[in-house]
């Protein structure tokens, strides 16, 4: 008997053995570690860039090009980047396992998520490390 | 089989007439949400008007809608002293055990008219009514392996143990597999291979066991994808065990026992 409901087929009739791994358990404390470091870096990212001398209206490419002159701003920026993509990479890997219902939606939906981390992070990374203040015109 | 035979008797049991309403009866709606797999495309609610009193549980309106209402409600229930966990459902929302849950803690404020629902246990298939197939939590259940497991010569005595010793698992002790908290989780709703907290609450009771030694065993069980990591400590297994259990605290405790590498 098949219906909507699937009630001929219980769920999960067969558990896999497990696979001894510890990934969760590192992805787990990764995203204990990296919230603590955000909080820090995203607060006090917000705090120069929206309340400190004039806030958002003395934003321009020269003051960009003059806080990424120093390493210590290119490192924050960098790590801000990297952890935020990864710890809000890794909560919606997490999303998508608890509601994706079908193992295909659960797939693609991954895919796409891996693949716009990718591509975040490193476009992120060359403009940080590749930004030019001398650029003309 | 006569005619009037066949009014007295059902396929499920005796349907005998309605008993005469004691003083200080409340007229209670009781909505069940029925599910009858053999013919129904999908599930119904039923609702019943029940003389009841404020000191009755829900187990009793229970009892009247099937002894003298529709004799082909389904549900379980054994000791109904709450002890042998079959009779969990979903009253008015929650998890709790028909037998644990008195009227008088679910009527409308003010004398307003009350109706109590009730459903199946979400997260299960459902048989009939009330009944869910109870095997998945099983599977999960035995997959923990709740047994003690020791490799040293058995003791000619009992094995022994310390009141400090005994104390660390004592909470986890008081399970008596309802299913209200693993029914209750929203990961085990969409995720039903995950273990679910009563599972990880028996592998607690041995884990911190001091004369068991499958600790390390059970912890590289519970530490895999479908494991402890998975819960989001919505809290929904504590506020449901009708032991009171403090169950997200013991899945917690074993977060902490993988992390540290220490029981």
């Amino acid at each position: 008997m098949t219906n909507a409901l699937g009630l001929a087929k219980p769920r999960a009739p067969r558990r896999p053995a497990a696979r001894r791994s510890n990934f969760e358990l590192y992805s787990w404390l990764f995203m204990r570690i990296s919230g603590m470091a955000l909080v820090v870096l995203v607060l006090g990212h917000l705090f120069i860039m929206n309340i400190l001398d004039g806030g958002v209206h003395r934003i321009n490419f020269g003051f960009v090009a003059g806080r990424w002159a120093s390493p210590f701003w290119q490192m924050w920026d960098l790590a801000m980047l990297w952890l935020a993509q990864i710890h809000g990479g890794n909560g919606l890997r997490t999303v998508i396992n608890d509601y994706a219902r079908k193992d295909a939606t659960r797939f693609w939906l991954k895919i796409l998520l891996y693949v716009s981390m990718v591509l975040i992070i490193s476009l992120g990374t060359f403009v940080i490390f590749t930004f030019d203040p001398n650029i003309t015109d | 089989m006569t005619a009037s035979t066949a009014e007295q008797t059902s396929s499920s049991g005796s349907k005998g007439s309605e008993p005469p309403v004691p003083e200080g009866a409340i007229t209670v709606t009781v909505k069940i949400r029925r599910f009858n797999t053999e013919f129904d495309d999908e599930p119904r609610w039923d609702s019943f008007e029940i003389p009841a009193l404020p000191s009755d549980r829900v187990l009793n309106l229970l009892h009247y809608v099937k002894w003298y209402l529709d004799g082909t409600l389904t549900f379980r229930r054994s000791c109904a002293h709450g002890i042998c966990g079959s009779d969990a459902m979903r009253i008015n929302g929650v998890n709790r055990l028909a037998c644990k849950v008195l009227l008088k803690d679910l009527l409308s404020a003010g004398g307003k008219p009350t109706t109590i629902t009730i459903e199946p246990i979400k997260g299960l298939p459902v048989h009939k009514d009330l009944l869910v197939d109870m095997e998945p939590f099983f599977e999960a259940f035995r997959a923990v392996q709740p047994y003690l497991i020791n490799y040293s010569p058995e003791p000619t005595r009992e094995r022994l143990q310390s009141a400090a010793d005994r104390e660390r698992f004592d909470d986890t002790t008081k399970c008596i597999l309802c299913a209200c908290c693993t029914t209750s989780c929203p990961v085990y709703w969409t995720d039903g291979s995950y273990f679910g907290p009563a599972a990880i609450v028996n592998a607690h009771r041995f884990i911190f066991d001091s004369r068991d030694e499958g600790a390390e065993e059970r912890l590289d069980i519970l530490s895999d994808k479908e494991g402890v990591w998975r819960c989001r400590t919505t809290f929904n297994c504590t506020d449901a065990c009708p032991r009171g259990i403090q169950v997200t605290k013991a899945i917690q405790e074993v977060k902490r026992a993988l992390l540290f590498k220490r029981v």
